[in-house]
């Protein structure tokens, strides 16, 4: 499998980037383990590929005024070792931790995951649990875009031609926080066929926040925003568990139907809340 | 590697950045510690130019996709699925693969493992499994921690068998020689630590 021919260039800085994105025939590389594949099937055919490892500062992880700001080229293997992504937003490292394999996660980055927005993918449900920003740079400027409002479809995100993710923005979770990813891996591709995130703030004996991200079960990532609120007004756990992905469209494929995804979803939700909870101060 | 002799890598990687789509271009990879000239389009993997440009042919390819880790090879001591990397990416990194571990000619006490334990049985994977166990061990020496990992706090880890499977989860083998690979490489990390350690009784 070899793809078609193509130019390769290394801008040095994101305005070079940007110019070399101009024309559209080319396409960003970051750890290419999305891009590479589809560009060996001949899926992806581009004309120039555009490598954005030499632009200093795409890898940093930082935090600044209880926000973390990782860069869009962190590979998933430095984010789930990164002390300040276990320090300040956990989930998300334990979501970074639970994608491919060891060689995966060491080429591949966050950027790329979420640029790719594959509906499979580990990192969106994290990303909407933690209510996390992308942040974009076009010629026109720099915008984020909220990650619930970012994954729009199966391979579709809010981004427009001629942007580049350069970062995801997350508020720290507050210590006092339970968190939990929960994936069903597909046996054979490792992927999530349902992947839940969960994050509770209890109050007493209730719960004073809670958020659900899922990813897997439909075209894209979402928040399950009526189990939320059950959880938050009172409800138990089951109770909400049993809501989750109520009115959302599901993916089917030969290992599991829409309604088999919904049921992963449910059952799972419920263990992530469980788990959430004892890790609840 | 002298200081000269990276600038000079440098200077190629930058001239790399401008390599046209029939533009075959000269590069200089760094494998097993020897300079190694390949002329290469833009699109040729990591994989190809070391098994059908060097003749390198230790490291294998199984599906091409970055699912099998047959061949995994190690840039910079840290693993990595050759067949998803492009050669053109690895100018002037030090790239090791499985003719590149044994030790001034006789098999490192890893390769010797694999031998006493039934580490394998077509060997398909094993040039893949050998060189991902050495990033493992230097990472987990390196206080890495897993998805398995208990008590990350504590700094130490256990070389338990959890915790070589989860960090070796990247290489199958079709033959299913996975417990033979196991002991391998616990065996292998347990002769290099007791050396270690025999090393610091004896000064
Ligand atoms: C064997 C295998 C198993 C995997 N298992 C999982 C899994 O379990 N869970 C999971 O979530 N993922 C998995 N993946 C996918 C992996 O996480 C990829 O790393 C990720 O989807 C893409 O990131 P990348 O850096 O490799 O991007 P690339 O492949 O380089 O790029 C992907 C796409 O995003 C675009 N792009 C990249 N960076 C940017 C940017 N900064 N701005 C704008 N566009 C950009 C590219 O142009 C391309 O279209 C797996 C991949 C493989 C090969
Ligand atoms: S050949 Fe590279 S992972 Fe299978
Ligand atoms: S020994 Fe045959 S595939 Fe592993």
């Amino acid at each position: 499998m070899i793809s078609n021919a193509f130019s390769y260039h290394t801008p040095e800085t994101l305005e070079e980037a940007l110019a070399m994105l101009e024309d559209g025939g080319g396409k960003i590389l970051a750890g290419g383990m999305s891009l590479i594949p589809l560009m060996k099937l001949r899926l992806a055919s581009p004309e120039s590929v555009v490598d954005l490892r030499r632009i200093p500062g795409l890898k940093a992880i930082t935090e600044e005024g209880g926000a973390v700001r990782i860069g869009a080229m962190a590979t998933h293997h430095e984010i789930e070792i990164s002390p300040v992504i276990r320090g300040k937003c956990p989930l998300l490292g334990e979501a970074a931790s639970a994608i491919g394999d060891i060689q995966v996660r060491n080429m591949g980055t966050i950027g790329g995951s979420v640029a790719h927005a594959d509906p499979a993918a580990d990192y969106p449900a994290a990303l909407v649990a933690l209510e996390a920003r992308i942040r974009l740079r076009s010629a026109n400027g720099e915008r984020t875009v909220e990650a619930s409002e970012f994954f729009v479809d199966a391979f579709t995100t809010a981004m427009e031609a001629g942007e580049i993710v350069v970062a995801i923005e997350v508020k720290e979770e507050e210590a006092s926080e339970g968190f939990k990813y929960e994936k069903v891996a597909h046996p054979a591709s490792g992927f999530p066929v349902v992947g839940v995130a969960v994050r509770v703030k209890k109050s007493g004996a209730g719960i004073a926040m809670a958020r659900i991200g899922v990813t897997g079960m439909g075209p894209h990532a979402f928040r399950a925003r009526n189990a939320e609120a059950l959880l938050e007004g009172g409800a138990g756990a089951a109770a909400a568990a049993a809501v989750v992905g109520e009115g959302e469209e599901t993916n089917s494929d030969l290992y599991a139907s829409g309604e088999y995804r919904r049921h992963l979803a449910r059952v799972h939700a419920g263990r992530a809340i469980a788990a959430a909870l004892t890790r609840a101060l | 590697m002298t200081h000269s002799q990276n600038a000079e890598l440098e200077r190629q990687a930058a001239e790399s950045s401008v390599a046209g789509p029939d533009n075959r271009l000269r590069i200089t990879l760094m494998v097993n510690g020897d300079r190694r000239e390949v002329e290469i389009e833009p699109r040729v993997s990591l994989l190809d130019a070391l098994r059908e440009r060097l003749h390198l042919t230790g490291t294998k390819k199984g599906c091409d996709q970055g699912a099998c880790g047959a061949c995994t090879v190690l840039v910079n001591g840290e693993r990595i699925l050759s067949c998803l990397a492009l050669a053109i990416q690895y100018t002037g990194q030090e790239i090791t693969t499985v003719e590149g571990l044994a030790l001034d000619g006789s098999l490192s006490p890893l390769q010797q493992a694999f031998i006493t334990h039934d580490g394998f049985q077509c060997g398909y994977c094993t040039s893949g499994q050998l060189c991902s166990a050495v990033g493992m061990m230097r990472e987990f020496d390196d206080g890495v921690p897993s998805a398995v990992t208990a008590d990350v706090a504590s700094g130490t880890i256990d070389f338990s068998d959890t915790e070589i499977k989860e960090r070796m989860s990247g290489n199958l083998c079709r033959c299913g020689a996975y417990v033979g690979i196991c002991d391998a490489i616990r065996e292998a990390h347990s002769e290099v630590h007791s050396e270690v350690h025999h090393a610091g009784e004896s000064r």
